[in-house]
């Protein structure tokens, strides 16, 4: 059987490798893109209200900036109190396209040393945490960011 | 001129960690806001509570609460939660209804217990809460954010980790000589470089703490001030509570995403920077008339950014100000000689009545040890999370 993988939020991203990408939503009015997705309303004031389109958000983009967290973070993260806390790096990426900053965790093994603001990354699949045994628990998956190795 | 309140009085509960509950700390400094106005508890009007979420339902209607614990005598009540900027919304509905001529005298109270270790999302499974979501998704506590701001600052500025050690250093400083504080030791340069990094590139000396403590003020109508023989009171004169406008381009708390610039243009000087803006208008003062400032310093970087959103400075000159002596008590412009949070710590509900409090004594010139001279306008400045801005403007 093995522990069941489900996205930690549902709808927010899709695909796999290469074709991995997170989902916003785009108004056909305005051209406002909303990541976290928007179904609802349009959240442009000037804007009177287009249809909300779901779109596969920009693969790469900038650093904006970066840093970790050295202290294991209270629940709801979830993480195993009896393993030691490693920390993970947080990046803040600048998409050019959207003209919007996400946030994500990076990749295991990117530490702060290994990033520079405008430095290019690119979202790629990734695993949040375990929860359960391993017959009947869960892999939440999640996104990631990843240097691509080109520096601004 | 017509829109001021008076600022008949002001108290505090010392901020610690007490381990008791809210509602003593937001009555000690109750009492203590009214005996500095020389006024009985049954002469108010009307009292505003800044809400806390701790205590259940105690916590959420505060301004009952505390009326209850001080007696009930038949005030007016409201109870107002805006997060790091309930204690200005207090501030806010407090003025508001002296202006309008509904309340005489208004109590307004704010006060906290913290829990230990990081502020975290209410319990549950919520995914539609924001909060709630940076947590679970990305493990974002409230230093993480900060750790992000002042990597950036580093980035384009320039900023250094001696120039962000400089303002806990200054702080600490200033928090010896404020009997109120909680950490009332200085600091050195070579203790912050030692403490543990939290979220890189800030260390624990860089990141305030949170706290127990209250704090609370007795505004009144500039009539009643008179009727008291109260001639020169010190007088709030704006109180701005803004949002940002659309769309936003720096990622704030408790977001996973910026707003997107794709289909609108950023209009104005961004969100911190408008809180502010809004706040002098409406006083019709600028940057160069003040004497002091209190601002929002969870974290060392975060009060570099505050010289510039308040104007102190150009975009890019906050660590130079800081450097140059500027903002340090005899400084031309001293910022946030109550010790700031980085020596009382967060209570989230007090700590914008907190700011309002060290700027009354400030004018009034009884701040002793650390009273800035001939100080005549005062301006604080902090932000809530979910787009809540606030900054009052007080004047002598
Ligand atoms: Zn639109």
């Amino acid at each position: 059987m093995g522990r069941t993988r489900t996205p930690v939020v549902a709808g927010w991203f899709t695909g796999e490798g290469d074709d991995f990408r997170l989902l916003g939503t785009r108004c056909a009015a305005c051209a406002s893109v909303f990541f976290p997705r928007e179904d609802g309303l349009c959240r442009n004031p000037a804007c009177a209200g287009g249809e909300l389109v779901e779109v596969p958000l920009s693969r790469r983009g900038r650093v904006w900036s970066y840093t970790d967290g050295r202290y294991r973070p209270p629940a709801p993260y979830v993480s195993d109190p009896e393993l030691p806390w490693e920390p993970r790096t947080l990046i803040a990426v600048e998409l050019a396209a959207e003209r919007m900053v996400v946030l994500g965790q990076g990749v295991e093994g990117v530490s702060v040393a290994d990033l520079e603001v405008g430095m290019e990354v690119e979202v790629v699949p990734g695993v949040l945490g375990e929860e359960g045994d391993d017959e009947s628990g869960t892999v939440w998956t999640t996104w990631q960011w990843r240097p691509t190795g080109v520096r601004a | 001129m017509t829109g001021d309140v008076a600022v008949l009085g002001a108290g505090m509960h010392p901020w610690g960690k007490w381990g008791r509950s809210f509602v003593e700390y937001g009555t000690a400094a109750a009492r203590t806001a009214l005996a500095d106005a020389g006024l009985d508890w049954r002469d108010v009007t009307s009292v505003v509570g800044a809400d806390t979420v701790r205590g259940g339902y105690p916590g959420y209607v505060a301004g009952a609460t505390f009326a209850k614990a001080l007696g009930w005598q038949g005030a007016r009540v409201t109870s107002v939660y805006a997060a790091c900027a309930s204690g200005a919304q207090a501030v806010s509905t407090a003025r508001t209804q002296i202006l309008a001529g509904l309340a005489d005298v208004v109590l307004v109270v704010g006060a906290d217990a913290a829990p230990k270790g990081f502020f975290r999302p209410a319990g549950g499974d919520r995914p539609d809460d924001p909060d709630w979501l940076r947590f679970r998704v990305l493990g974002a506590t409230n230093p993480a954010y900060f750790g992000l701001y002042a990597r950036r600052r580093m980035a384009l500025h320039g900023d250094t980790l001696e120039d962000f050690a400089r303002v806990k250093v200054k702080n600490a400083a200033a928090g010896t000589l404020n009997p109120n504080a909680r950490y009332r030791k200085t600091v050195s340069a070579e203790e912050v470089a030692a403490s543990a990094v939290v979220a890189d590139p800030l260390r624990l000396l860089d990141i305030c703490a949170t706290s127990d403590g209250g704090a609370a003020l007795v505004l009144t109508s500039m009539e009643f001030a008179r009727r008291r023989g109260v001639r020169d009171p010190v007088r709030i004169r704006a109180v701005s509570t803004v949002t940002p406008t659309y769309p936003t381009t720096v990622p704030d708390l408790p977001d996973i995403a910026t707003d997107s610039a794709a289909g609108a243009e950023p209009q104005g000087p961004g969100f911190r920077a408008s809180i502010a803006r809004a706040a002098y208008e409406e006083a019709g003062i600028g940057p160069e008339d003040l004497s002091l400032a209190e601002v929002y310093d969870l974290s060392t970087a975060l009060e570099l950014q505050w010289y510039e959103d308040l104007g102190l400075c150009d975009a890019g000159e906050g660590a130079k100000l800081l450097r140059d002596g500027a903002t340090a008590l005899g400084g031309r412009i001293p910022v946030n000689v109550s010790g700031g949070l980085a020596s009382f710590g967060e209570a989230v509900p007090a700590q914008a009545i907190a700011q309002v409090c060290e700027l009354t004594w400030q004018l009034r010139g009884a701040a002793g040890d650390r009273q800035v001279e001939g100080a005549r306008v005062g301006v604080t400045a902090n932000q809530g999370l979910f787009g809540h801005g606030s900054s009052v403007v007080a004047v002598r």
